[in-house]
């Protein structure tokens, strides 16, 4: 298995996570014409405190990978395994008390908040469905506490969501996910709606209160300058497959699979002599479909240094640096590499 | 170089139930013969609708350019009738929309919008019309451009119809190209390729264009000259190296802490900055930026600053700020602050 860099004990465990969706036609007889794999044999590791970054483009699979992990959409196969347990045949009741657990914010701070609830009953209902608050008294102080932590006043508990600013409502959701006491928390793509003066603010609160709560993470985003920011390792998604994963470090100096080295000369940095300067690889074509994936390496029809070999079958995730896996059989080392 | 479009005291105001609000206010900028020009700022700092009362864009009502002056190629745009606007639009001055999905006909095979724009302002006929839409979607790095001419916009991907999109705003070899958020709804991978697109084109075509964007690493790889928006105001414009390694304004200086980098080295943390920008309602006096500016001093809140070339810029360097000229010595004293603090 992919081992985490930091010597914390594993908190999460993915092995070979698959999550298809069918693809059907007809209207009475449904059958199925084909399968959508948006997550396709997905192993990963995550430790306690640890943040681990998800980096891919739209209808990479990263938030069905997220979704799959917090079981709100089935796995076809694979495991899912939290503090020691494996996720994927609990009952909806066993579910419950581990959900408590494990909390996701949202990317949209404006579809994910009930427009008829006040910003203190969306933050409070988590406390009532898991009866943390035995009194009303309690609840209210848990609730304006809550709103402290993040940054809002307590006397915001009364508005609704249309007062707040696109920054303010994530601050609820966060809030929000936080009322449980979670230790796990999958963060899908949460400044990407954001302002730029704005996303600096969420990103420090969500470092702020990893470090004060002892949170891990798991980081999706499509913008890895943002990652970077919060990730202690970052993964690198393409068509349902986790094609690199190393510490930054070690994915900004040294990227290895030419995915992750287009990826990262695709985003622009704000310094104009700098830019002058750089390489720009620029990638032919575009994502292909999930439902008809290409044959073989997935990233193969739009790879600058394809051979035939990569027409043969997807490569499987290595070890060719410490703690540094890839799935390519053009990147250095990878021969040498210990497989997973 | 020659001036292309000079823009001047620009004023749009939209009149609503709640009041007014000053999109656009006072917005002077300008654009030489062939460059690219970025306009960054945040949604609502009126960068679009800027964009939109150049081409006369802005839905009226409730918007209204109140004041102001567009001079495209010596000609005041502002004071034009209504049909000669339309023999600009799209024929000298092109235009790329944030979302191609909404701004391309659905109904319409993509071959029949960009022939319709080549009969109307070219008066070509059907025929040339159809081999010269060819042309352009070949330009565009379109594969197989014969085939999907017949294509509707549904059909193709969206940095393909960004690519329609480009296509069209070249189809009449425009003299400028405004790019609203060309990028925005696109994958990083897909931006490269449409930017890098959209920077070839204009160098072989001579187009200037102007790009507007929230995403100032987008400016430093492509503009050559940087407009910097807050509040429906311009706060700082300048050449790219200007505004980046130089910046006289609290807000651009801000900006460029608050984004996070893929260079930044290990355990920099973000500086973002405090607050929100400001309603634009019933705007009063004063610098716009001064309750979240880490500057301000008393005379910012009570006298509005206008925007003023630096003294000692050979190029026009223009700051909107009462203490541009101390900025310099401020941003190394508060760095210095912040060590020893």
């Amino acid at each position: 298995m992919v081992e985490s860099s930091s010597k914390n004990r594993t908190l999460l465990e993915v092995r070979n996570l698959k999550t298809y969706f069918p693809v059907t036609s007809g209207v009475i007889f449904q059958r199925k014409v084909a399968e959508v794999k948006a997550v396709d044999d997905v192993s990963l590791n995550i430790g306690r405190g640890e943040v681990l970054g998800l980096v891919g483009e739209s209808g990479s699979g990263k938030t069905t990978l997220g979704r799959t992990i917090l079981q709100l959409q089935p796995a076809t196969s694979g495991d899912v395994i939290f503090d020691g347990v494996r996720l994927n045949d609990l009952s909806n009741k066993e579910l419950r008390s581990i959900r408590r657990r494990m909390q996701v914010i949202f990317q949209d701070p404006y579809g994910s908040l009930n427009p008829r609830m006040t910003c203190g009953d969306i933050i409070g209902e988590p406390l009532n469905v898991h009866n943390l608050a035995k009194t009303p008294r309690e609840y209210d102080d848990r609730v304006a506490d809550l709103l402290e932590t993040v940054g809002l006043n307590p006397f915001m508990a009364d508005r609704y969501p249309h007062e707040f600013s696109g920054g303010q409502r994530q601050r609820i959701g966060i809030a929000r996910s936080l009322a449980v006491n979670p230790e796990f928390i999958v963060c899908d793509e949460p400044v990407s709606a954001l302002d730029v003066s704005i996303q600096a603010q969420i990103i420090n609160l969500l470092e702020e209160l990893k470090e004060r709560l002892k949170l891990t993470y798991l980081f999706i985003a499509h913008d890895l300058s943002v990652v970077r920011h919060i990730s202690d390792r970052v993964a690198v998604m393409y068509l349902g497959h986790i094609v690199e994963i190393a510490s930054w470090q070690e994915l900004y100096k040294n990227p290895l699979h030419p995915y992750t080295q287009a990826l990262l000369s695709a985003i622009p940095i704000p310094d104009p002599d700098l830019e002058m300067n750089r390489d720009r690889i620029i990638l032919q074509g575009e994502l292909p479909s999930p439902t008809n994936p290409p044959i073989g390496c997935v990233f193969h029809t739009r790879c600058p240094v394809m051979i035939d070999e990569c027409k043969a079958e997807m490569p499987a995730l290595m070890e060719v640096e410490s703690n540094h896996w890839v799935a390519c059989i053009r990147a250095s080392g990878y021969v040498r590499g210990v497989p997973v | 170089m020659a001036t292309l479009l000079e823009v001047r005291g620009l004023t749009t105001h939209f009149f609503t139930d709640e009041g007014t609000v000053e999109a656009v206010d006072d917005v002077s900028f300008s654009v030489e013969e062939g460059e690219i020009v970025g306009v960054v700022g945040e949604s609502g700092c009126g960068k679009s609708v800027s964009a939109l009362s150049v081409l006369r864009l802005v839905p009226d009502p409730p918007g209204k350019i109140v004041t102001g002056e567009v001079i495209f190629d010596n000609q005041n745009l502002l004071e034009l009738s209504d049909s000669e606007m339309r023999k600009i639009r799209g024929n000298r001055i092109g235009m790329i929309f944030q979302e191609p999905m909404t701004s391309l006909n659905p109904v319409l095979t993509v071959g029949k919008q960009i022939t319709e724009v080549l009969e109307l302002h070219l008066k070509m006929s059907k025929g040339t019309a159809l081999e010269r839409a060819q042309d352009l979607l070949d330009m565009v790095g379109i594969p197989d451009p014969k085939s999907h001419l017949s294509d509707y916009p549904h059909q193709m991907s969206g940095g393909m119809r960004q690519r329609v999109m480009i296509a069209m705003a070249i189809s009449c070899n425009p003299r400028l190209i405004i790019a609203d958020e060309p990028t925005t709804a696109l994958d990083v991978t897909i931006q490269a390729q449409i930017l890098e697109l959209m920077q070839r084109l204009s160098e072989e075509l001579g187009t200037a264009m102007i790009i507007i964007t929230h995403n100032l690493g987008i400016v430093a790889r492509y503009a050559e000259r940087v407009v910097v928006m807050y509040a429906g105001n311009v706060v700082e414009d300048g050449t790219s190296r200007q505004i980046y390694y130089n910046s006289r304004h609290p807000y651009t200086l801000g900006l460029l802490d608050s984004v996070p980098r893929l260079d930044d080295s290990e355990g920099t943390s973000l500086r973002p900055i405090d607050g929100l920008p400001p309603d634009l309602i019933g705007v009063g006096a004063g610098c716009k930026f001064s309750p979240r500016c880490p500057y301000a001093i008393e005379k910012c809140v009570s006298d509005t600053p206008s925007l003023k070339t630096l003294s000692g810029m050979e190029n026009h360097h223009r700051s909107r700020c009462w203490r541009a000229e101390d900025i310099v010595d401020m941003t190394i004293q508060t760095s210095i602050g912040e060590q020893f603090g």
